[in-house]
């Protein structure tokens, strides 16, 4: 059937079962919107107030429902706000499909109005990218696009399309979506023998898990593993809920601000399984130190992550899921590891981690409120800083999907739209952003996207007045000159809110926190925004400093 | 660092070289040359690259590649089991012409342009005998000199 290129575009999301997406219109991408308008009983539109916003909410999407999330953006200044999206997906592997339009063909090259080189842009932050500037090219790049944004280590993939392409003609038939495939493994049997014997040989194995166990949806084999080895569990930021921290073998986060337990764990174990995780810096803290006297064994869909941080032992590269289910398989007999559980617990027992009582509102006694309202089931989106700290060591996260947080990239200003996104993508689910003061001013215009669309996003501000944690840091290491993070903006929260026409509470007790989680809750058609105030010293806590070993976590400042 | 020899075969789109350059320039790979052209099929390229890298690197640098999109394969050139080549053009001053000509004579290069002032040599050869060819010719007055980089394929 001959159709317009802009009407391919839609078609091709429907053939990939795409019914929501993000995005802003412009003068390049006027086809797409035109067809979208016609197809508006198919696919549902949510208009950003950003376009940055609309690509965290595409992200927001996929990481809380593990569907591909799907943003549109004009040409030159759409596209370029995409970026920071597009960077922060890249960055923790999140698929995505970014469609922005540009000039006609004939205008490329010519910097016309409005043109940008966003393919040349985004190459170091995309799986894949694509410009088409023909119609007919478009069916097989979006067909393309969805496989590749999927597959493996997932990823973010961008397709431009000139203006021209968007206008002419071609045939088009329907095809039936080709699946990414991730139930392939790389591994050879001898590597799975080797890994077995190692798994089979320790005595205090431990398990540390990433982003990559949720990306692949194995945290039910990553329970199954844990069980028939008997091995304690730490999770990187990425890996929070892909094993329930309410479990008793669980020992906290690892890293930078990682518990106690775990670095612990990390210097006493004979045998480190990292799964689906890339030792990242804020992991590893100083590489040199890190794990040395341990074995490690290293599973990843990405075989460029094998020996990239840390040099490993042995590795098996596939998905998680998969890989998980061929370890459980040839792992013949449960092993036992009651002596280390012991000390773990001990570990554990003595070293919690929590904030002591103080005149304000402690950020931990917010989360905690959180939780309790919420029953653990929320899906809890953050900013970046020491609120998203705060919001991984103490919400508790036991269900894979629920923590949506920018952990390689650390974008402020992300939380609000992939709130959004989760949103629009799980409508039953309570969703909340905790954010800090520093990062609301970044995407709060967003509020006037979950107003319009009715969504009931939670923003839960952690008001300390200051950029906390580089305040924390200039606390350690430059000697308490604060430069430039003391807010002291006269920012009315409540009026703000209120403006963009979202519900608005400021709290300062636990009682008007409870009364404020409880009406945001109740209510399932605005968001709500509640500006908790907390004290400006409030710290991270335990800290590993950049560049010290992760066995020698300050715990106190 | 050890000089490693990746022959790259990738599919011949508009913007495959700045996806491997890019690729290169900001994981920190060191390239030493790059030198691409068609293959026998008109719809792959081949890219050939020298880099100097420890081994662990060089694997990343494989790994790293594999995952573009456009590449299709990755050969490894070792230099006991390749043919691998250089061309040089350059242009030293033609005053002591008979030297000159000398010179290219010992290396089997050939003299491809002649002026009054200046005279203009070519030869293709391995990347060492290339190096020494220059060093000799030094001694004439260098006024312009092009290498191309190295290529080469798999012997047998």
């Amino acid at each position: 059937m001959e159709m317009r290129g802009s009407d391919i575009v839609i078609e091709c999301l429907l053939e990939q079962g795409v019914d929501t997406v993000f995005g802003y219109p412009g003068g390049a991408i006027l086809n797409i919107y035109d067809s979208l308008y016609r197809y508006s009983n198919k696919i549902r539109h949510i208009l950003a107030a950003h376009e940055q916003g609309a690509a965290h909410a595409a992200d927001g999407y996929a990481r809380s429902t593990g569907k591909t999330g799907v943003v549109f953006a004009t040409s030159g200044p759409g596209a370029t706000n995409l970026v920071t999206g597009i960077a922060t997906a890249y960055m923790d592997s999140v698929p995505m499909v970014a469609i922005t339009c540009n000039v006609g063909t004939a205008y490329l090259g010519k910097d016309s109005f409005q043109e940008i080189d966003i393919v040349g842009i985004t190459i170091p932050i995309t799986k894949h990218n694509f410009l088409v500037k023909r119609a007919e090219d478009i069916a097989p790049a979006i067909r393309q696009a969805f496989v590749i944004a999927a597959s493996g280590r997932p990823g973010p993939v961008l397709i431009d399309i000139t203006k021209d392409a968007t206008e002419n003609l071609t045939e088009y038939e329907r095809m039936v979506p080709q699946k990414a495939d991730n139930t392939k493994t790389e591994f050879t049997p001898r590597e799975l023998t080797k890994a077995v014997k190692l798994i089979e040989k320790a005595k205090r194995p431990l398990i540390y898990a990433g982003g990559g166990v949720i990306a692949a949806d194995a945290s039910k084999e990553l329970q199954q593993f844990q069980s028939l080895i008997d091995a304690p569990v730490t999770l990187s930021l990425m890996g929070l809920g892909g094993f329930p921290a309410s479990h008793s073998v669980y020992t906290g986060m690892i890293g930078m601000h990682g518990t106690k337990t775990t670095s612990l764990a990390i210097k006493e174990c004979d045998l480190l399984i990292a799964i689906g995780a890339r030792f990242s810096d804020r992991v590893t803290c100083d590489t040199d130190t890190f794990a040395k006297d341990t074995k490690i064994l290293h599973i990843d869909a990405d075989r460029a992550e094998i020996d990239k941080n840390v040099l490993t032992d042995a590795y098996l590269v596939g998905d998680a899921k998969a890989v998980l289910s061929a370890l459980c398989k040839k792992l013949k007999t449960p092993q036992r590891h009651p002596e280390w559980l012991k000390k773990i617990a001990g570990w554990k027992g003595a070293y919690p981690t929590f904030q002591p009582e103080c005149e304000r509102l402690t950020p931990q006694a917010v989360l905690e409120t959180l939780h309790t309202a919420t029953g653990g089931d929320a899906i809890i989106c953050t900013d970046v800083g020491q609120h998203q700290m705060w919001t991984a060591q103490f919400y508790g996260f036991d269900k894979p999907r629920h923590f949506l947080s920018s952990g390689g990239l650390g974008t402020m200003g992300y939380g609000l739209g992939a709130a959004i996104g989760a949103q629009a993508g799980n409508p039953d689910a309570n969703v909340i952003n905790v954010t800090g003061d520093g990062c609301f001013h970044m995407n709060c215009n967003e509020l006037s996207t979950a107003v319009k669309q009715k969504l009931p996003v939670i923003d839960i501000i952690m008001n300390n007045n200051v950029l906390g944690m580089v305040r924390q840091w200039q606390r350690l290491f430059y000697e308490e000159r604060f430069s430039e993070t003391t807010l002291d903006k006269k920012t009315d929260y409540d009026m703000v809110a209120k403006g963009f026409g979202a519900n608005a509470y400021t709290v300062r007790t636990q009682e008007e926190l409870e009364a404020a989680v409880k009406a945001a809750l109740a209510c399932r058609t605005l968001p709500t925004v509640i500006n908790c105030i907390i004290d400006s010293d409030q710290t991270v806590l335990p800290m590993v400093p950049s560049g010290n070993s992760i066995q020698e976590p300050l715990l106190e400042l | 660092m050890k000089l490693h020899v990746l022959s790259v075969l990738v599919k011949n789109h508009a913007g495959v070289l700045s996806r491997v350059s890019g690729l290169f320039s900001r994981r920190m790979y060191n390239i030493d040359s790059l030198s691409v052209g068609e293959t026998e099929k008109p719809e792959i390229s081949r890219i050939t690259i020298a880099v100097r890298a420890d081994d662990n690197t060089f694997t990343q640098i494989q790994n790293q590649l594999a995952k573009l999109q456009e590449v299709i394969k990755i050969i490894e050139l070792k230099k006991e089991d390749a043919v691998l080549r250089e061309h040089v053009l350059i242009r030293v001053s033609a005053k002591d012409r008979t030297g000159v000509i000398q010179i290219c004579d010992i290396f089997r290069a050939e003299v491809v342009d002649i002026s009054p002032e200046f005279l203009t040599a070519e030869l293709t050869g391995t990347p060492d005998k290339i190096s020494a060819f220059i060093t000799m010719m030094e001694e004439h007055q260098v006024k312009d000199l092009v290498r191309t980089g190295m290529t080469g394929l798999q012997r047998g």
